[in-house]
């Protein structure tokens, strides 16, 4: 039975019984979850598990009637309470029925927990998630052991919503704006999770215990509550004022990120909102029918398939030969001092602990590009993301010097320099004078062609694209670029280094843009296109809004820098032609170094077009102006057409290593499961390229 | 300037302030550690140690632990893996001690030295024994030499073979006397716990089962209560056909850790630590390896002598119960009866197990208990036999006592 078969099979979690006698003559019932697996196989909840669960809320409910039982505590195998309901299962649910039946069975079992007639605990010995968090929630007291740091409820990330009691149980428990925290904002923040001090300050645990003796002081601070020597205190129900004041200053914050993009947090919110004034019957049954609807939406889908692709999938990456061919790199050369170049190099002597040397053309620049690795470094170490020893030692690491000499001990030499071809050609020629015989050559560059780029080397073989995105160390992608050329151990190496590098590469065939940067600018050149022809630029600029994408159009040109984008847009142009078509008016604003977006107001607030800007592009006209939908109409229909060229000229071997680097390399959302699958049940693959992208079902709800 | 003088050196009194240990489990593929590591065991007793005594962890200047097998869960420098897994500060040294049976002993009487002389003032001491993980010297490779050469006789490494050799040295060592003590260790182990003498000394342990779930260790597993003389009189002699020593005359093989905290006696007046019990002397001696339960006897004399005592000072012994017939061979050299209540009254390791290294903090830990209760014993001492011909004693005084408590007065 393997775990990629088509028919999930549930591992279903066990709950296991045992009692612990407790002083007093008195028993606790101590209930584990446990799937039989070790940690690496996170304990999930799916109907099977659920059932067992209820089962044995059940017997302890009859033995707590018959004064049998004292006390019910819950805990999870090693380093996991448990992760949450099981995903995978969720996938394979194709009706409103079986939705609903899963939603009211995590409510019929848990709340028997909370209805069991004696004191219950939650131990929470490590990860919980979800449904995990939920069914700690549902208990009298928790205890958490102080090396847990994965407390979360990721729901609203995947599209769901906390709805096993999470909605109505934490506003109450620790009022309503920490219970918005930790149900919207964190989720929604790349799912940043809550660690055991934090959990014990919001009042999410009584207690924080050492890890070394956790269940034992659990046991122990336990004895302490039923002897009423402890008593964990609980906070009054926030006001209705404070209620509905907080909920609408979280419904504005929703709608400027979202614009109502993903029914997600928005059903959470509302769930929320109500919690107050609802009964249990009645917000349990709230929760039901959002968890039905949820489970059966497109977003959802998306969102699962977009969350399986960046975890799991992300392992593997398609096309990477065997890890064995890989060539091991003790020495890593960067061509260029300059920020780019600066960033690799922190980077690689971060993660790859090895020496890095670097080479500038002169000695002002080299002394240029040494400061700017001190600045990064320093930085970092005064962020306290790093030790002062490993500052020193990453600066003891990385030396610049100006003779090209210096890479003859590198087994891989990356270079950064300027985005021209003959410059780079000229790089790569010198390099290949000095370099070990089977040093890999690798280019950082973002749209230039990599096979033209070692065309007239002695050995093309070992030439390979590592496609870094900025800033450097915080984004998570590498493109790996190959072309006909690229020898199987380079792709291998250029593979392994982004692993190590702790990236996820995706393999992409060497055309122009790769993937990222060609869809990006499609986007872009759409949007700039239709205001070339008379659409206003704030309609264009709020045309996007409804897809929820991380910041509009104009807000990413000035991201990148609009000379940048222009580059990217020219040699696109070049190589794909009019579908890229030149920009006169961007042109000229980048002639004049004007700013597209006003000055951020350092609120955070989203960027918007500078409706400034609309002078070069002339006045709005009427036809063949767009209107919003239009615009919208015209950048999906463009992405969906250069999605299919990409699949048919093998850009990538699928849809799904387009949407993890969307996602990754350009944060686009999971409820749109990165691009294709929006474009799916959009109607738009089909209306362009004549079929879906993936079967229904694999991105969106089963047919 | 640095004085021209060295710092003097006075000899410290050295006191135990407290002792605990996990409950025993029976070392067996169903045992209640079966799923427990070793290291584990011997955490949950350092931090138990801490924790009832409210110690500052920067003052321990020293974690020594035992085991005889030093592998796999009780490999990697026992004392300071236990103190990093415990979460003592990392400023806290340790290491690992073995002398097989007397190794908790020995990390007890090395750090007392150290206390002694003024280089240590709080230590952790204590012992790990997962013979469940570690089968008794299956990770030993004996060097040839041993049998080629008659260094010693081919019965000195399997243990039950010099019980039997005891029997046959010292025919008044009859089978019926040791079936007696046997069922009278069991006898005392059930009376002592059902008084609620064995509970105090105990840390729970969690216990993880992959098919059952958690659960929780607190009560010792060995004990055999009810025995009786007709149940154990028939009963085969595994070491020796037609021999004597039986499962009821032999300690069980056991899980368990024990760990003990010393300090210096102006340091823990200073902590505000009790001092249960002041060490007076200790003594290590050599036997002939094939009769190594004789080793107590000259460690015993050896102890006594250095402390200017003899036996009849002494109020409260507790002899590890490695075999029956052993104990025995002590009580007969020095002329004390079999049911003498001065000797193991709360049962042995007959009943409780004797998870090999870590045995000899338990003896102690028991002595303190029984000085607290008997303030007319002065003097007690603990005393055990080891494996290829060794005995060790350590003689303690009561702190409770009168006279030691008006001696201290007046050096106070």
């Amino acid at each position: 039975m393997s775990d990629d078969q088509t028919t999930h099979a549930e591992r279903v979690t066990h709950a296991l019984v045992r009692d612990v006698a407790l002083p007093g003559g008195r028993t606790l019932a101590l209930v584990t979850l446990d799937n039989g697996l070790d940690h690496t196989k996170p304990t999930t909840l799916g109907p099977g598990g659920l059932g067992e669960l209820r089962t044995a809320f059940e017997g302890l409910r009859a033995r707590a009637a018959d004064g049998g039982v004292d006390a019910v505590a819950v805990t999870g195998k090693p380093y996991y309470l448990a992760a949450g309901a099981d995903l995978r299962g969720v996938a394979s649910i194709s009706d409103p029925a079986q939705a609903r039946h899963i939603a009211e069975l995590g409510h019929a079992t848990y709340r028997l927990l909370s209805e069991l007639g004696v004191p219950t605990f939650a131990y929470v010995n490590g990860a919980a998630l979800g449904g995990g968090l939920e069914l700690a929630l549902h208990c009298d007291y928790r205890t958490v052991g102080t090396d847990v740091s994965a407390l979360a409820l990721p729901e609203v990330m995947l599209g769901l919503v906390p709805g096993w009691g999470g909605c109505y149980l934490l506003p109450r428990l620790l009022g309503v704006e920490r219970a918005l925290e930790l149900i919207l904002t964190r989720p929604l923040a790349n799912n940043r999770m809550t660690g055991a001090d934090e959990a014990v300050e919001l009042g999410l645990a009584d207690v924080a215990l050492h890890p070394a003796d956790f269940l034992e002081q659990s046991l122990a601070w336990t004895v302490r509550v039923l002897d009423g020597d402890v008593i964990p205190r609980r906070r009054e129900l926030d006001d209705a004022a404070t209620w509905a004041a907080v909920t609408t200053a979280a419904r504005d914050r929703l709608d400027a990120r979202l614009h109502g993009a993903a029914p997600a947090p928005y059903r959470a919110l509302e769930l929320v909102a109500a919690a107050r004034d609802r009964t249990r019957d009645e917000a349990y049954a709230a929760e039901d029918d959002a968890l039905t609807e949820l489970l059966m939406s497109d977003e959802l889908r998306a969102g699962l398939y977009a969350f399986d692709l960046t975890t799991r999938k992300a392992r593997t990456p398609a096309g990477a030969p065997s890890a064995e061919l890989a060539r091991p790199v003790r020495a890593v050369g960067i061509v260029g001092a300059g920020l780019m170049a600066a960033q690799l190099a922190v980077l690689m002597a971060r993660r790859l602990r090895v020496p890095v040397v670097m080479r500038e053309i002169d000695d002002e620049r080299a002394a240029a590009g040494r400061d700017a690795v001190r600045r990064q470094v320093e930085g970092m170490a005064a962020k306290g993301r790093i030790s002062q020893d490993e500052a020193a030692r990453l600066l003891a690491s990385i030396t610049v010097g100006t003779d090209l000499g210096v890479f003859a001990g590198a087994d891989l030499v990356v270079e950064a320099v300027t985005e021209v071809m003959k410059v780079k050609q000229q790089v790569f020629a010198e390099l290949e004078e000095v370099v070990a015989p089977d040093a890999v050559l690798a280019t950082n560059t973002s749209a230039l062609s990599v096979s033209e780029m070692s065309a007239h080397l002695r050995h093309p073989e070992r030439v390979v694209g590592l496609h870094f995105f900025n800033p450097v160390a915080q984004m998570p992608l590498v493109e790996v670029v190959r072309t006909e050329g690229t020898s199987e151990q380079t792709l291998a190496t250029a593979f392994a280094v982004a692993k190590d590098l702790r990236k996820t590469a995706v393999g992409v065939a060497d055309r122009p843009g790769f993937v990222v940067n060609r869809l990006l600018l499609r986007m872009l050149a759409d949007v700039a296109g239709a205001v070339e022809q008379g659409t206003p630029v704030t309609t264009a600029d709020a045309a996007l809004r409804p897809l929820g994408l991380p910041m509009g159009p104009f807000a990413l040109i000035q991201l990148v820098g609009l000379p940048v984008a222009l580059h990217v847009l020219d040699t696109l142009h070049t190589e794909l032609g009019d579908r890229y078509p030149l920009s006169p008016g961007l042109e000229r604003l980048a002639a004049e170094r004007r700013r597209v977006v006003p000055e951020p107001d350092g609120r955070g607030a989203e960027q918007s077009v500078d409706p400034g800007i609309q002078e070069v592009f002339g006045t709005p006209g009427d036809a063949p102006a767009l209107d919003e939908q239009g615009v919208r109409d015209r950048v999906l229909a463009g992405l969906a057409q250069e999605v299919g060229l990409m699949l048919d000229e093998h850009v990538v071997p699928g849809p799904e290593q387009i949407d993890l680097g969307m996602i990754l390399g350009a944060g686009w959302p999971f409820h749109l499961g990165g691009l294709t699958p929006l474009l799916d049940r959009s109607g738009w693959s089909e209306r362009v390229i004549g079929r879906r992208l993936h079967p229904r079902g694999v991105a969106d709800v089963p047919a | 300037m640095p004085s021209a003088a060295r710092p003097p050196r006075t000899v410290r009194d050295v006191v135990f302030v407290d002792g605990v240990r996990t409950p025993f489990g029976r070392a067996r593929p169903d045992g209640l550690y079966a799923h427990t590591r070793a290291d584990d065991l011997a955490v949950k007793t350092v931090r138990e140690l801490v924790r009832r005594n409210a110690l500052p962890t920067d003052r321990i200047d020293e974690v020594a632990i035992a085991a005889a097998t030093q592998a796999g869960d009780q490999g990697l420098t026992l004392g300071r893996t236990v103190a990093v897994l415990a979460g003592l500060p990392p400023t806290v040294p340790g290491y690992a001690v073995d002398r097989m049976c007397a190794g908790a002993m020995t990390a007890v009487t090395s750090t007392a030295s150290a206390i002694g002389v003024g280089a240590q003032d709080v230590v952790v001491a204590g012992g790990v024994e997962h013979m469940g993980h570690h089968p008794m010297g299956a990770s030993a490779d004996p060097n040839p030499r041993f049998v080629a050469e008659r260094l010693v006789a081919a019965d000195a490494l399997v243990m039950g073979r010099t019980a039997e050799n005891l029997h046959d040295r010292f025919p008044a060592l009859t089978r019926e006397r040791a079936d007696a003590y046997g069922v009278r260790s069991q006898e005392r182990y059930a009376a002592a716990r059902a008084a609620g003498r064995v509970a105090p000394d105990l840390v729970p342990v969690a216990l993880r089962d992959p098919e059952r779930g958690w659960g929780l260790a607190t009560e010792d597993e060995p004990p055999r209560p009810a025995t009786t003389l007709d149940q154990v009189r028939d009963l085969p002699t595994p070491f020796r056909p037609g021999g004597r020593v039986t499962a009821a005359t032999s300690a069980p093989l056991t899980d368990g850790a024990t760990m003990c905290l010393l300090a210096a006696e102006d340091t823990a007046t200073e902590l505000g630590l009790t001092a249960r019990m002041r060490l007076v002397s200790f003594a290590y001696a050599g036997v002939d390896p094939a009769l190594m339960g004789l080793g107590p006897v000259p460690a015993t004399e050896r102890a006594l002598a250095r402390a200017g005592l003899t036996i009849d000072d002494i109020g409260a012994i507790e002899i590890n119960e490695a075999f029956a017939v052993q104990v025995l061979a002590f009580l007969d050299a020095f002329g004390i009866d079999d049911e003498d209540e001065r000797v193991n009254p709360d049962g042995g390791a007959i009943a409780v197990g004797h998870p090999l290294a870590a045995s000899g903090v338990r003896l102690m830990t028991q002595l303190a208990r029984r000085f607290a209760a008997q303030p007319e014993v002065r003097y007690g001492l603990t005393t055990m036999c080891v494996g290829l011909g060794q005995g060790g004693t350590v003689v303690w005084e009561n702190p409770h006592h009168e006279q030691a408590r008006e001696n201290a007065r007046e050096q106070a």
